[in-house]
């Protein structure tokens, strides 16, 4: 069988230069300026494990992103890693969700654009990180979902998946529809070349409004997220950074020194 | 669900082979740390799910249960987090806590948003600190970009207010001689059905290190460049009696398979007397990792090492010298009684 599956994508803001990322002193917001965006790390696992599947089984790999409509960069990477539509969910009454709100509007996204097989996700993003959307998009749909992917193939009409656990592994059976939040263990993302860079212009990308995902507005945006974003603050972790100098023998000294008078028996 | 009626704090336990794990345990602890603070003294219920679960009831008591409820039955014997995730669901619905905390293992990762979806309410993920403001009102502190950024969640409008934490971000705390009121509670649940199946759980069979007590941790990072350099760390750190554990980039390298002992983010919160590291930047989703570290002693060749910053002291060098230097000291010792054990 064909499958048709549908993969997350969210954009965020390079880890390379989250040592830039500041916070205002007056308006208390987030700045980053001159830091780019890019396609969240295990997104990407997330398009290949799809990707593998289509060219093994045959079907189509759709993207999905909730993101503001400068994400469109983003969208045409992932289509050039050769996923065959993309689909731009960008509305501000959509801003500022949290993950029961994001879960549910990419839920309507991709209810709105037809039935898939099978979502894939990545399990956790670099920026927010909460490692809560994969789940609660299951919730939505109503269908078996499972974190921590490492390894997944479909066999007779379901799923057969790897997860990491906390002490080991798990192998489990799932029929479709379910979705799966894959992590960076499950495959090795490909890089397009300039060939499918080329092919992308003539790939459809549409960006969905709020009116057009007959969304309940009471569960979308900051209205509809459980959760209310307090102050934001960057922790002050600094100690006295004393340097400990001399020749490596004296240095030795002195650190076993200060180890004894913290308690450490040596001996 | 909606705010009436609410009462109390509840802790999801989560079980190994060995028992209700840490993680779970502290959150016990903590929870009663809040309580204190709550104008109502609620009390603290673990929640235990599993099958021939019965002798835990006094671990969560010990470790400051006020009550326990017990879902002890055959069907939760493998782990499946959907049956878990409906049990812990169920229990909430039945018991309306004002705040529900869950340990942010990988498991709990899965049950956790699950709850927070069936309940209708919020989430904050992976908290460093939970607490309650002077207006009563329960704060929940998380991590952005890897550490770098924290930021106060609320969820005013919804209950259960609901929090996971990853281990070793508070203490355990024990209540000698306390008996906890125990309930049973079997609802009929269901997960999916047949449409997910445990096909095999594979266990680990390494014996994983344990970081909860360690009292110090000589930290490799990826300035430590071969595995032989790696190996020479490892040995000092035995010399030391003291634990070894990694950063991503040292652990991707491959010198150490230990994964377990990656300290920051995606992996462990450590709270050793002393923290010494090794080659080591102090990239913010290492440092959010060792805050809890007594005393921080880095050594890097590079002056302008962040990790400097958040160290008490610096040692501008390269690491090789210093470990050489450390072990030519401790074997000079140890030589005079090679077998620490029969001291
Ligand atoms: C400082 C800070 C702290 C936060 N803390 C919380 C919190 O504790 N609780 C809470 O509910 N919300 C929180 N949020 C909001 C949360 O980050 C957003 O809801 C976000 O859109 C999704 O969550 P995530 O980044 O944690 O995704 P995760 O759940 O970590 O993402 C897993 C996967 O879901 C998919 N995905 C996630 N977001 C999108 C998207 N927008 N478009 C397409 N696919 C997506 C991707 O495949 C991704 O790999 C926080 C935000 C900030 C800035
Ligand atoms: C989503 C996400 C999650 C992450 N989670 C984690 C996590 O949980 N834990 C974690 O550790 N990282 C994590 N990382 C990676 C993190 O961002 C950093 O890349 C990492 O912590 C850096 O590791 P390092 O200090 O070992 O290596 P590097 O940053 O490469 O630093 C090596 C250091 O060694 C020094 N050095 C080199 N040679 C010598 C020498 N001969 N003598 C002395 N010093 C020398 C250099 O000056 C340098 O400072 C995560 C990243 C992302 C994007």
């Amino acid at each position: 069988m064909a499958l048709t599956i549908a993969v997350c994508i969210k954009p965020v803001p390079d880890s390379e230069y989250y040592n830039k990322i500041t916070i205002d002193p007056v308006t208390k917001r987030l700045n980053r300026d001159g830091i780019p965006t890019v396609i969240n790390s295990m997104d990407k696992n997330a398009i290949e494990a799809a990707l593998r599947l289509r060219e093994k089984h045959g079907g189509r790999v759709l993207a999905f992103s909730m993101a503001p409509d400068t994400a469109i960069e983003n969208l045409k990477r992932v289509l050039a890693m050769g996923v065959d539509e993309a689909y731009l969910c960008s509305d501000r009454v959509l801003g500022g969700a949290d993950t029961w709100a994001t879960s549910y509007t990419l839920y309507k996204a991709i209810e709105k654009t037809g039935p898939v097989d099978l979502v894939i996700m990545g399990n956790q993003t670099e920026d927010g990180g909460t490692a809560q959307v994969p789940s609660q998009l299951g919730e939505w749909m109503g269908v078996p979902h499972l974190a921590n992917v490492i390894a997944l193939d479909y066999e007779d009409g379901g799923m057969v998946v790897k997860t990491k656990a906390d002490r080991g592994t798990i192998r489990y059976s799932l029929k479709l529809p379910a979705v799966l939040a894959v992590t960076r263990d499950c495959n090795e993302p490909r890089i397009p070349s300039v060939m499918d860079i080329l092919k992308v212009g003539k790939k459809p990308m549409r960006i969905l409004r709020a009116q057009d995902l007959d969304l309940n507005p009471d569960f979308i945006g900051i209205k509809g997220s459980p959760t209310q974003a307090g102050e934001i603050y960057s922790p002050d972790m600094s100690r006295k950074s004393e340097a400990l100098v001399g020749d490596p023998d004296e240095i030795a000294l002195r650190i076993l020194d200060e180890l004894r008078k913290a308690g450490i028996s040596i001996g | 669900m909606d705010l009436e009626n609410c009462r109390g704090i509840m802790v999801y336990c989560e079980i190994d082979v060995c028992g209700i794990i840490d993680n779970s345990l502290e959150l016990i602890g903590h929870a009663n740390t809040l309580k204190e603070k709550m104008e109502h003294y609620p009390e603290v219920t673990a929640v235990i799910i599993g099958s021939d679960v019965g002798s835990l009831i006094t671990v969560a008591a010990r470790h400051g249960a006020d009550r326990v409820i017990m879902m002890d039955n055959p069907r939760y014997r493998v782990y499946r987090p959907d049956l878990y995730s409906d049990a812990l669901a169920a229990a909430a619905e039945k018991y309306r806590p004002e705040i529900l905390l869950v340990g942010a293992s990988l498991s709990g990762e899965e049950i956790g948003p699950t709850v927070a979806m069936k309940l209708h309410t919020g989430m904050a993920a992976h908290c460093v600190e939970l607490k309650i403001r002077d207006d009563g009102q329960f704060v929940q502190v998380v991590p952005a970009f890897g550490g770098k950024v924290l930021g106060d969640i609320l969820c005013p409008g919804f209950r259960p207010q609901m929090a996971s934490m990853k281990a070793g971000m508070v203490s355990k705390r024990i209540f000698e001689g306390k008996v906890a009121e125990i309930e049973s509670f079997d609802p009929d649940v269901r997960g999916f059905g047949d449409r997910l199946q445990v096909i095999e759980t594979i266990p680990e069979t390494r014996k994983r290190v344990s970081l909860s007590n360690a009292e110090l941790v000589v930290t490799g990072g990826f300035g430590i460049g071969t595995q032989e350099g790696w190996d020479k760390l490892e040995h000092m750190a035995e010399l030391l009696h003291g634990v070894s554990t990694c950063t991503r980039p040292a652990l991707d390298a491959g010198w150490t398979d230990k994964e377990e002992t990656m300290v920051g983010t995606s992996g462990v919160a450590i709270k050793p007397k002393v923290y010494l590291g090794f080659g080591v930047s102090g990239a913010a989703h290492h440092t959010c990792g060792i805050k809890g570290a007594g005393l921080i002693i880095s050594v890097n060749r590079d002056a302008n090492a962040p990790i400097f910053e958040v160290s008490d002291f610096k040692v501008v060098s390269d690491w090789e010298a210093i470990v050489n230097a450390i072990t030519a000291r401790l074997e000079a010792t140890s030589a005079v009684c090679p077998d620490p054990d029969r001291a």
